[in-house]
């Protein structure tokens, strides 16, 4: 994908951003309208020297008036004409990339987790952000240049021809060269310019990580090691902006030689001719004029390409990511709704493995009861939340099937599936808002009332009127302004009001006090009486309340059933897993 | 807006001072090529064409020289492209690595309650977009000098023609700058405008992509991408104003020139007429004119980039004024093995809120372990990060080994005392990197008898590279504990003499968790441990317990001591007992 032309980028973006064309025939007609303009000068100079200054009978005022009467509205509808056509440059572009930009934010959320993770989110929000911000910023300078420069390229090569063919294909002649050096150098310039914007990338990481990391690398007086990753991708980015500078540079100068051949050539040829009669004063004149217009443009569109070459590698990276089908995706349409009650599960010889690992789960198979409460329990690493990845489509399984109330996963609406399953993933994460604002994310409807309600069912009333502002408190960027456990409380009853008929629970409530937290598992066995959970717990003290046990060790269940069974069974998994728990909390 | 936007400039100047001058000799010398070329295109006109066309002879060497000229300046203008474009560009492009290392410097050395006020994306965007705005204008800064130079050049030159056709001159050129002025006014707000909203749209992504998995776990990805629609669609907003009130200026001042030169036609008739002048010179200042036009733009665009240029400055000088830093003082710990740490009435509060810690004493002698024990929200966590002084205390002291927190080297500080805190934090690098961290002392071995310590050697050498996995951003690849069992080791394999671990052994197992305790009481790797923690287990294990509640110590004792004495304490720590004989 990287490796393909700049043309072929640009015609893929503009067929994912149709709205870009709107009236595109209107703009380049106004653009046309205003290069006419400029070209009436040199016009009006050759008439005015040929007819006016150069008159026979002496300087003729009255020609000289007329003419620059006559020039002076051209010049005047040209701009207007490029006012209108800036407007409409501005209005369509804006309006298109802001189109692009919710698309990628969407596409990006549909993304499956796993593809989600393997980007830095730092990458992902340049999408949408800088690589975006390229795209404009070429439409609007260098596009409307190059549109403009084409124009008057065209406009002034036409009249030339009309001037003096002969000096027209001296000037053509004299920009041959610098019209190859300049195509030449096309590919080295994006492969410089795609350097930039991928260290620009890695700046960005580095930044990200010491901002995130800060109190880590305080706490381990580790700043110098940081600082030095840091200015080395600084620096790294520095190197390759200037190196695109010189090459681009370079590229740039060539049309500037072409510019020098053309004017000795256009002299020197011209001499010859007007000798012998062919070519008046004014039309060589006009014509040096001409050769001036004709090489602007050509150093416009030089410089443009440049920074045409940059845009097109901050495009391609939005296009790469919008090319990528979701590989967990919402069968939409196709997809049919969970049934009415509450669910069960059935794994059926369930596998899995991460992209390029082991098999982290194998030959799961098992099911779960409606309206039942199951806690799933293992060593670290074990395979626990994987499982739970995989129970709630954040996942697909590498073989086997996950089916809810006896529907394949797959097959499930997303619409019904987020709505009905929710999980608690094991870091609660918080956005920067109110705590209020965090749990009406699950349910925009909610009234204060309502939300009070839900703290009280919980049992969890008295910590929120601890707080400072109590619903309307703050919790800071990821929930920082909480303390770790009170994350996981907030998180907790997000979900409990999303009022789900199968709750997942990962590890939840690993940083609440035990206190705490066994008020909280009596308040939710209420509460969630008569729908399923599977809550996943490393306190044994959660698998001892639930209906059913399920035991994991090294991704196989290894064993299944109530609390007071397993613990029976002498010497397995979770006879030990109990007699150490017991030693954790009885000592 | 104009005199603050040309300080920075001035600024910029000062430091790069040698690219600068590069930059406008280069393009100084590329205006004085383009006013000799003008009259070159006179004179040629004036005394080689108009000749040969009425003689209808052609003189030949005349005409090679000619050609000779023209290819010679045009062999300048190179040299001056080169000059003019590399010297503004590595101007501006080490402005931007150098504030790029000044801001990231601040980030590292401004204390967590500073990065606590300030939002990830902000801080991105302060040291990407916003150095990027502020050394905007320096692109075109030479070529605009050069320009200034060249319409100084043209002006003396005009004079020396012919005073009326001057008088053109005296007018465009003032009104260009005048434009230019009217237009960097107008535009001013609009562009700070969009910058803010840039900065918005970049940080409501950030959240957006860090809370991925809670936006899908609850199906709110069309919620969350109208949210991020409301600022996109006022960023088009502000972007589409900035676009009007170009279309208004752009137009208007290319023409400008364009009507010098209809002004020159007219006025050069009449002068001609009267015989005060020759053809030449009506073409050579017509041409000039008309080259004119595109370098005068120069000016335009500097002063167009002043006022983003200004917005961006302030929040870039807003990073390295920042105040706030924890000074430093250059003590050290001498001696080795466990030190003690001693809290002393120690208060706290987060910025205006409400008092966190009140009048905190505690003491973990040296060599000990104390459990911390506190109901959730109680300030274990404030505690912890007080002891290795992430944070400074409002008032009270904290000292290790008798010297105040404030008087050691940060160096000394962070060799004595090593914090596991209770969310990990991994680093995007490989498993060495992460437990090492560079740190002098560190190598192999000891990051491989830290990981064997923390129980983590047995996971990491299942991983696919060993060593030198790379774990991914914040250690994607592992999962929730294995990620606490690296945070571990980092913290063990410094060999600290206090050790700090917040909840940090929640997923470890509880043998592997005595064997860890057990390990720094034995001889060659002691440290003074305090610990929080829930479980009995860990508890029994600390020589002391101090009890939070609210903020408070409400008591302190042997565990057998608190479960006898205070009845909050024993509700807390036997809640799960007590909940499993209710069942
Ligand atoms: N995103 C990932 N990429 C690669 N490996 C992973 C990823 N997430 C987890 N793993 C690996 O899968 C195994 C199981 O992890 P997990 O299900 O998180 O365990 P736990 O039982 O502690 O919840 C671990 O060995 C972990 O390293
Ligand atoms: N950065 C912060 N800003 C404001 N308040 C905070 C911040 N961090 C913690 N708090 C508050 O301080 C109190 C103690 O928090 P903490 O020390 O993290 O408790 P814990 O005992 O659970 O570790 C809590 O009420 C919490 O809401
Ligand atoms: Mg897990
Ligand atoms: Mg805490």
């Amino acid at each position: 994908m990287s490796g393909e032309g700049t043309l072929a980028t640009v015609k893929r973006g503009l067929a994912l951003s149709p709205e870009l064309r709107t009236g595109l025939g209107g703009t380049i007609v106004l653009a046309v309208l205003q290069m006419a303009g400029r070209v009436a000068v040199p016009i009006a100079v050759q008439q005015g020297i040929d007819h006016g200054i150069r008159a026979p009978g002496g300087p003729d005022l009255g020609v000289v008036v007329r003419i620059v009467a006559i020039t002076l509205g051209a010049l005047m509808i040209s701009t207007l004409c490029g006012y209108l056509m800036t407007r409409r440059l501005f209005t369509v572009s804006e309006t298109a990339l802001s189109g692009l930009r919710q698309r990628t934010f969407r596409h990006i959320h549909d993304l499956s987790m796993l593809h989600q993770q393997s980007e830095r989110r730092g990458s992902m929000v340049s999408r949408v952000t800088s690589d975006v911000d390229q795209i404009s910023q070429f439409l609007q300078t260098g596009g409307v240049q190059l549109l403009l420069a084409t124009g008057q390229l065209l406009v002034s090569a036409v009249v030339m021809f009309v001037y003096s063919w002969q000096l027209a294909l001296v000037v053509l002649l004299a920009f041959g060269p610098a019209v190859g050096v300049i195509r030449l150098f096309q590919k080295r310039l994006a492969e410089v310019y795609r350097a930039v914007r991928e260290r620009t990338g890695v700046m960005l990481g580095a930044v990200a990580e010491s901002v995130v990391g800060a109190t880590v690398i305080r706490s381990y007086g580790v700043a110098g090691r940081t600082q030095a990753r840091l200015d080395s991708s600084i620096e790294d980015l520095r190197v390759a902006q200037q190196r695109a500078m010189r090459t681009s540079v370079t590229s740039f100068s060539s049309g500037e030689i072409g510019a020098g051949l053309a004017l000795a050539g256009v002299v020197v040829v011209g001499v010859w001719l007007g000798a012998d009669g062919a070519l008046t004063v004014g039309q060589l004149t006009a014509f040096l004029f001409l050769v001036t217009l004709f090489i602007q443009p050509v150093q416009i569109a030089t410089d443009m390409l440049n920074e045409a070459q940059n845009a097109v590698a901050g495009w391609r990276r939005i296009l790469d990511v919008l090319d990528v089908e979701p590989d967990v995706a919402d069968p939409d349409d196709q997809g049919v709704e969970l049934p009415v009650g509450p669910l069960s599960v059935r794994f059926a010889d369930v596998s899995f493995r991460y992209p390029g690992g082991p098999i982290v789960l194998s030959g799961v198979d098992l099911t779960l009861d409606a309206r039942r409460k199951y806690a799933v329990v293992g060593e670290t690493g074990s395979g626990k939340t994987t499982f739970a990845k995989l129970l709630t489509r954040l996942m697909d399984p590498a073989q086997g099937e996950v089916l809810l109330s006896g529907t394949p996963l797959t097959s499930v609406r997303f619409a019904s599936l987020r709505s009905r399953v929710v999980m608690v993933p094991q870091d609660g994460f918080l956005f920067d808002a109110t705590v209020a604002e965090n749990i009406r994310f699950a349910e925009p409807s909610l009234t204060g009332e309502q939300l009070r309600a839900a703290f009280v069912e919980l049992g969890l009333v008295d910590w929120l009127d601890g707080l400072p502002q109590g619903l309307e408190t703050e919790v800071g960027e990821r929930g920082e302004a909480l303390s770790v456990g009170e994350r996981q409380l907030v998180a907790l009853v997000r979900a409990y009001v999303a009022d789900p008929d199968l709750l997942v629970l990962d590890e939840a409530t690993s940083a609440v006090d035990p206190a705490t937290e066994v008020r909280l598992q009596h308040a939710l066995d209420l509460v969630t009486r008569g729908r399923t959970t599977v809550a996943i717990a490393h306190r044994l003290s959660t698998a001892q309340s639930a209906d059913e046990v399920i035991v994991v060790d090294a991704g196989r269940v290894v064993q299944r059933g109530p609390h007071a069974r397993l613990v029976a069974e002498e010497g397995s998994i979770y006879a030990k897993l109990y007699a150490s728990w017991l030693e954790q909390t009885r000592s | 807006m104009l005199g603050r936007g040309l300080r920075v400039l001035g600024h910029a100047i000062r430091t790069e001072p040698r690219l600068f001058i590069v930059g406008a000799i280069g393009s100084s010398l590329f205006g004085l090529l383009i006013i000799a070329n003008s009259y070159v295109v006179g004179w040629v006109i004036g005394h080689v064409v108009v000749p040969s066309f009425a003689s209808h002879q052609v003189d030949t060497g005349r005409l090679w020289l000619v050609a000779a000229i023209f290819l010679g300046i045009s062999g300048l203008r190179v040299a001056s492209i080169f000059g003019r474009r590399l010297g503004a560009g590595f101007m501006q492009f080490r402005l931007q690595a150098r504030y790029r290392r000044a801001v990231t410097g601040r980030y590292l050395s401004l204390p967590p309650a500073w990065h606590q006020r300030h939002a990830t994306g902000t801080l991105l965007s302060n040291a990407n977009s916003d150095v990027e705005a502020a050394w905007g204008p320096i692109a075109p800064l030479p070529f605009a000098v050069g320009t200034i130079v060249m319409l100084i050049a043209a002006m003396i030159s005009l004079f020396l023609t012919d005073w009326v056709l001057a008088l053109v001159g005296a007018t465009l050129f003032p009104a260009l700058f005048g434009l230019n002025l009217v237009y960097s006014r107008r535009m001013s707000p609009r562009q700070i405008r969009a910058q803010q909203m840039r900065g918005k749209v970049s940080a409501v992504a950030h959240e957006s992509f860090d809370g991925a998995l809670v936006v899908k776990t609850m199906g709110r990805e069309a919620d969350e991408s109208r949210r991020f629609g409301v600022f996109v669609d006022e960023l088009r907003d502000s972007l589409i104003a900035v676009g009007r009130l170009r279309g208004l200026f752009d137009p208007l001042m290319d023409s400008l020139p364009s009507l010098g030169t209809l002004a020159v036609l007219l006025l050069g008739a009449w002068r001609l007429r009267s015989g005060a002048i020759g053809v030449a010179d009506v073409v050579s200042v017509a041409f000039l004119f008309t080259v004119l036009a595109f370098p005068v733009r120069a000016i335009g665009w500097v002063v167009g980039e002043l006022p983003r240029s200004v917005a961006g400055w302030d929040r870039v000088r807003a990073v390295l004024d920042a105040e706030g830093d924890l000074a430093y003082g250059d003590g050290s710990l001498p001696g080795a093995g466990p030190a003690e740490l001693r809290f002393d009435q120690v208060r706290f509060s987060y910025g205006e809120g409400p008092q966190i810690l009140h009048d905190v004493s505690f003491t973990v002698p040296s060599g000990r372990t104390v459990a911390l024990v506190g109901a959730t929200g109680s300030g274990k966590s404030t505690i912890a990060s007080l002891a290795v002084r992430l944070v400074d205390p409002e008032s009270g002291s904290i000292g290790i080994d008798g010297v105040k927190l404030p008087d050691l080297a940060l160096s000394a500080l962070a060799g004595a005392a090593a914090l596991v805190p209770q969310v990990p934090f991994v680093f995007d690098d490989t498993v060495r990197g992460n437990i090492a961290l560079d740190r002098p002392g560190v190598d192999d071995e000891a990051v491989r008898d830290a990981l064997a310590l923390a129980q983590a050697d047995r996971f990491v050498a299942g991983l696919p590279d060993g060593l030198d996995t790379a774990v991914g951003e914040r250690g994607t690849s592992l999962s929730g504990g294995q990620r606490q069992r690296l945070t571990l080791a980092r913290a063990l394999a410094g060999k600290p003499r206090l050790l700090v671990l917040d909840d940090a052994t929640s997923a470890v197992d509880p043998r592997v968790e005595a064997a860890i305790l057990g390990a720094l009481r034995a001889s060659d790797a002691r440290a003074s441990v305090l610990v929080v923690a829930y479980r009995r287990a860990t508890i029994a294990l600390a020589d002391q317990v101090v009890y939070l509640e609210r903020g408070r110590v409400v008591a302190t004792g042997t565990h057998a001591e608190l479960m006898t004495f205070h009845a909050g304490y024993q509700d807390l720590v036997t809640a799960y007992e007590k909940a499993e004989h209710q069942e």
